[in-house]
């Protein structure tokens, strides 16, 4: 990969502190070579042509010359077999930005506003973005974020990490990443979000998984963990009269299992059971009826904030 | 001399023409005359260009951070940033070509009187017009500060209601493009001179056809998009903001399907440009006419299936993503061909300088960055890094500005003897040239740095490692300024004090150049009859 490394020391990209940051490198090294080559055929021809036709007498004739089909189908056939194979590269690496790994040590949701970012942790650790609390995550291993937003689009983006995505109000998007190293890494808003868009910075603090694990369980801020506020908001909503969470079946599915699991529809298509799938059916039961089930469940749009979803979500996580 | 064979009776370019058939301003505010109208979108749009413009050397100059104190509030430098985006787009580059070069030269180079509805087409100045003074009437009462793209629940929710004005201006000026769009199309299948086939349409007049066809098709979509910011916004219908169970993410769907399409708007009216300077220019019959053809009109069509590519980290799914990737991919092909075709008519050419072409080579060097810098775009993995961090700001300004904005001057100083009779000051081309193309790789280049190392977009402020590389490109900005201001004196020096030109200065083939200039009212004395291709330099 001798040609490759060229590349990324000069191309001032930030440092790279995940392994997809060096993914995501090499197909830009690739692209800056493929690109300058093209750069150097096409306003270099362009250059000889200009240099070795240029007119010199005012009776000069020009060549006759209207097309040539081979050579026509070669500039369009090359280029689309080039481009085909930047298209795959990317889907690759996208894939894998997009899919987050199954072991995940640290699930952090992180609510924008403006100007500002909220991180809850798994167990009630809260905090409100400040230059003194960074978002503290462990190094060599995968983090993954629940992202919404209060009020506008937010885009969350790391830039060491290669990756972002948009947080939007009334949905939840994810995002993960493993940071190799113990460091701090800047995070910016990227969607462009009123007065105090580019003020709206926070720090990722990634530090041994041992520390961290002592972090994570020293002093709990919150009172009481997300899920325990989901369990108490799951009885006093009388989820339980409908649905169980042992595993039998009442009225509505059962919570056991169902984080994650495949869910099939009355209308026959299919999907895995994710925090938005669950914020959906939440809200809005009759969006997607699972197969053999009544859709009885009353819509709790309006009666629900978004935090009391979020810990409802975390309780049904908690059934396994 | 000319096998696009002419009847056309010279020596009357003096005694009388379009710009002395009638006099007094009333006579111009009320023409039917397509060349006028085009000369009243020039002067229209130039007007808006030097505001956009000034908005620019705000912005820049805000961000060299050269005094202690920043130069601009945040408050301010996002109005800026907002006027800069909305002008420069809606005001400027869309209608810029078409409307302007568009209105003048389409109908010569067909062979007709006029276009085919000319009043039609002086209500759609008029349209224009109000649009405009809608848009810039936020300026005054109620500043805007979304960005140009109105992206939701920001637009409806928490920011002025200058919005309403500045959406509902570009919604009236969207009528202004369609039915502009309408005229072009009728006039070319309609008005064209005996002879002219399909396949003897000047290359030209194929870029306005299928700029055309999406200006129809797609500005309506905005229409709506826009009223339905209105709707929310007065109404709160709740079709974006999803505290009224919308969602905001399809706002960004309306918007793209209409605003992906619409830089193609913005970038085949330049490659018509560019087709004419390079054949003329090189004197030399256009290398694969069909190619060039019907890829503007391939690039029409797929113009209309990428507007996800804005959307790779909106939230939308893995699958659309990649399915918008790839389709992305394949706009690359004709935009090739377009590029191998114009090189390769320089082949065995017998080439020349003069103003009109380096603006066309300028045109050539800047959009093969920007298209090459699209493909990283385009690819799913690689735009997650680069979505809205300044690798995208200096990739479209390299297609929009670098492409348009080059064809647009080419253009002007090409069929300026036509406009007004008399040349341009060549060396003042040229210098407005050097400047313009200095400056602008000085301010834009540097800008892919620093989207590579991560600062992103509509930023007030930024991290102290990003300074230096602001500073060279706010320096590159003044270029950009001092070239358009030496080129605006040329413009205003050749009408006034130019030389007289001859009917075909610079020996195209095309049919305006068969006519007197400037042309007389109805732009053929005797109707020209064709009996071959548009470039035939045999």
């Amino acid at each position: 990969m001798s040609w490759s490394s060229l590349i990324p020391a000069t191309s001032f990209m930030p440092i790279q502190a995940t392994e997809i940051a060096k993914e995501v490198d090499l197909l830009y090294a690739f692209l800056i070579i493929a690109s300058l080559v093209s750069f150097v055929i096409l306003i270099g021809g362009m250059t000889w042509f200009l240099i070795k036709f240029k007119r010199t007498s005012l009776d000069q004739k020009s060549a006759y010359i209207t097309h040539n089909n081979f050579a026509e189908f070669l500039w369009s056939f090359i280029p689309l077999i080039i481009m085909m194979g930047i298209f795959y590269w990317g889907m690759v690496i996208f894939e894998k930005l997009r899919t987050p790994p199954e072991d995940i040590a640290a699930e952090i949701h992180v609510t924008g506003e403006q100007w500002a970012w909220t991180y809850r942790y798994a167990n009630g650790k809260e905090f409100y973005s400040s230059a003194n609390d960074p978002m503290i995550v462990p190094a060599g291993k995968a983090t993954k974020l629940v992202l919404t937003s209060k009020d506008v689009i937010h885009s969350f983006y790391v830039p060491a990490f290669r990756t972002k995505q948009d947080a939007v109000p009334g949905k939840l998007t994810q995002l993960w990443f493993e940071p190799k190293q113990p460091g701090e890494y800047i995070v910016f808003c990227t969607e462009y979000c009123g007065t105090k868009h580019s003020g709206m910075m926070i720090k990722i603090k990634a530090i041994p998984s041992e520390e961290y694990a002592a972090w994570y369980h020293a002093e709990k801020k919150g009172a009481d963990s997300p899920a325990d506020l989901g369990k108490t908001l799951f009885a006093q909503k009388a989820c339980a009269s409908c649905h169980s969470i042992d595993g039998s079946r009442i009225v509505g599915p059962t919570m056991k299992g169902l984080f994650g699991s495949g869910r099939k529809f009355a209308d026959g298509s299919q999907t895995k059971a994710d925090e938005n799938y669950l914020r959906e059916s939440i809200l809005v039961s009759s969006a997607k009826i699972v197969e053999g089930y009544p859709p009885a469940m009353p819509v709790f749009q309006g009666q629900l904030s978004d935090e009391d979803v979020a810990n409802l979500i975390e309780y049904i996580k908690s059934i396994k | 001399m000319s096998s696009a064979h002419t009847k056309t009776e010279h020596g009357h370019s003096t005694d009388h023409n379009y710009l002395n058939h009638g006099s007094g301003i009333w006579s111009w505010m009320t023409t039917l005359d397509h060349k006028r109208i085009g000369l009243m979108y020039f002067a229209t749009v130039s007007t808006l260009f030097l505001i956009g413009g000034f908005f620019a050397l705000g912005i820049r100059l805000h961000l060299a951070k050269f005094g202690a104190e920043p130069l601009l509030q945040p408050d301010t430098y996002n109005k800026f940033m907002t006027f800069h985006g909305a002008i420069m787009v809606f005001m400027v580059i869309i209608p810029g070509i078409p409307a302007f070069l568009g209105n003048f030269v389409l109908p010569i180079q067909l062979g007709a009187k006029d276009v085919a509805f000319p009043r039609l087409n002086l209500a759609s100045y008029y349209i224009f017009i109000a649009g405009a003074a809608i848009a810039a009437s936020s300026m005054i009462f109620n500043q805007v500060d979304t960005g140009w793209t109105f992206y939701t629940p920001y637009s409806t929710a928490k920011t002025s209601n200058g919005v309403i004005l500045l959406v509902l201006g570009a919604f009236t000026m969207g009528f202004s493009s369609i039915l502009t769009g309408l005229n072009f199309i009728v006039t070319t299948h309609k008005l064209r001179a005996p002879g002219m086939t399909m396949d003897r349409i000047p290359l030209m007049i194929w870029a306005l056809y299928s700029t055309s066809i999406i200006q129809i098709l797609a500005t309506p979509i905005l229409a709506i998009t826009l009223l339905l910011i209105g709707a929310e916004k007065t109404l709160g219908v709740g079709i974006f903001d999803p505290d009224l169970g919308g969602d905001p993410v399809l706002f960004q769907h309306f918007f793209w399907f209409y605003s992906h399409p619409a830089v193609y708007i913005m970038i085949l009216p330049a490659m018509g440009v560019i087709s004419e300077l390079i054949t003329a220019f090189s004197k030399k019959t256009i290398f694969g006419y069909r190619a060039i053809a019907y890829s503007s009109v391939a690039i029409a069509a797929v113009s209309f299936l990428v507007w996800g590519h804005h959307m790779f980290v909106s939230g939308q799914s893995t699958l659309a993503g990649i399915i918008f990737s790839i389709i992305t991919m394949f706009v690359g092909v004709p935009t090739a061909i377009k590029l191998f075709n114009w090189i390769s008519t320089m082949y065995r050419g017998t080439v020349t300088f003069e103003a009109p072409m380096l603006f066309a080579l300028g045109f050539m060097f800047l959009f093969t960055i920007g298209g090459l810098t699209g493909v990283f775009l385009a690819s799913t993995g690689m735009d997650v890094h680069f979505h809205d961090t300044y690798f995208v700001v200096a990739h479209f300004h390299y297609v929009m500005v670098g492409g348009t904005l080059m064809a647009l001057m080419g253009g002007i100083f090409y069929w300026f003897p036509k406009m007004f009779g008399r040349m341009t000051s060549d060396l003042g081309g040229r210098i407005s040239w050097v400047l313009i193309f200095t400056g602008f790789n000085v301010t834009f280049f540097p800008q892919f740095v620093l989207g590579a190392m991560g600062m992103p977009r509509r930023y007030f402020d930024y991290l102290p490692e990003y300074t230096n590389l602001n500073q060279i490109s706010t320096v590159g900005s003044w270029l950009i300024g001092l070239g358009f201001l030496v080129g605006l004196i040329t413009i205003i020096h050749g009408i006034f004090k130019g030389e007289k030109a001859s009917d075909n200065p610079w020996g195209a083939k095309t049919l305006e150049w068969q006519t007197s200039s400037p042309p007389p009212h109805e732009n053929f004395i005797n109707t020209p009859t064709v009996t071959a291709g548009p470039y035939d330099f045999r």
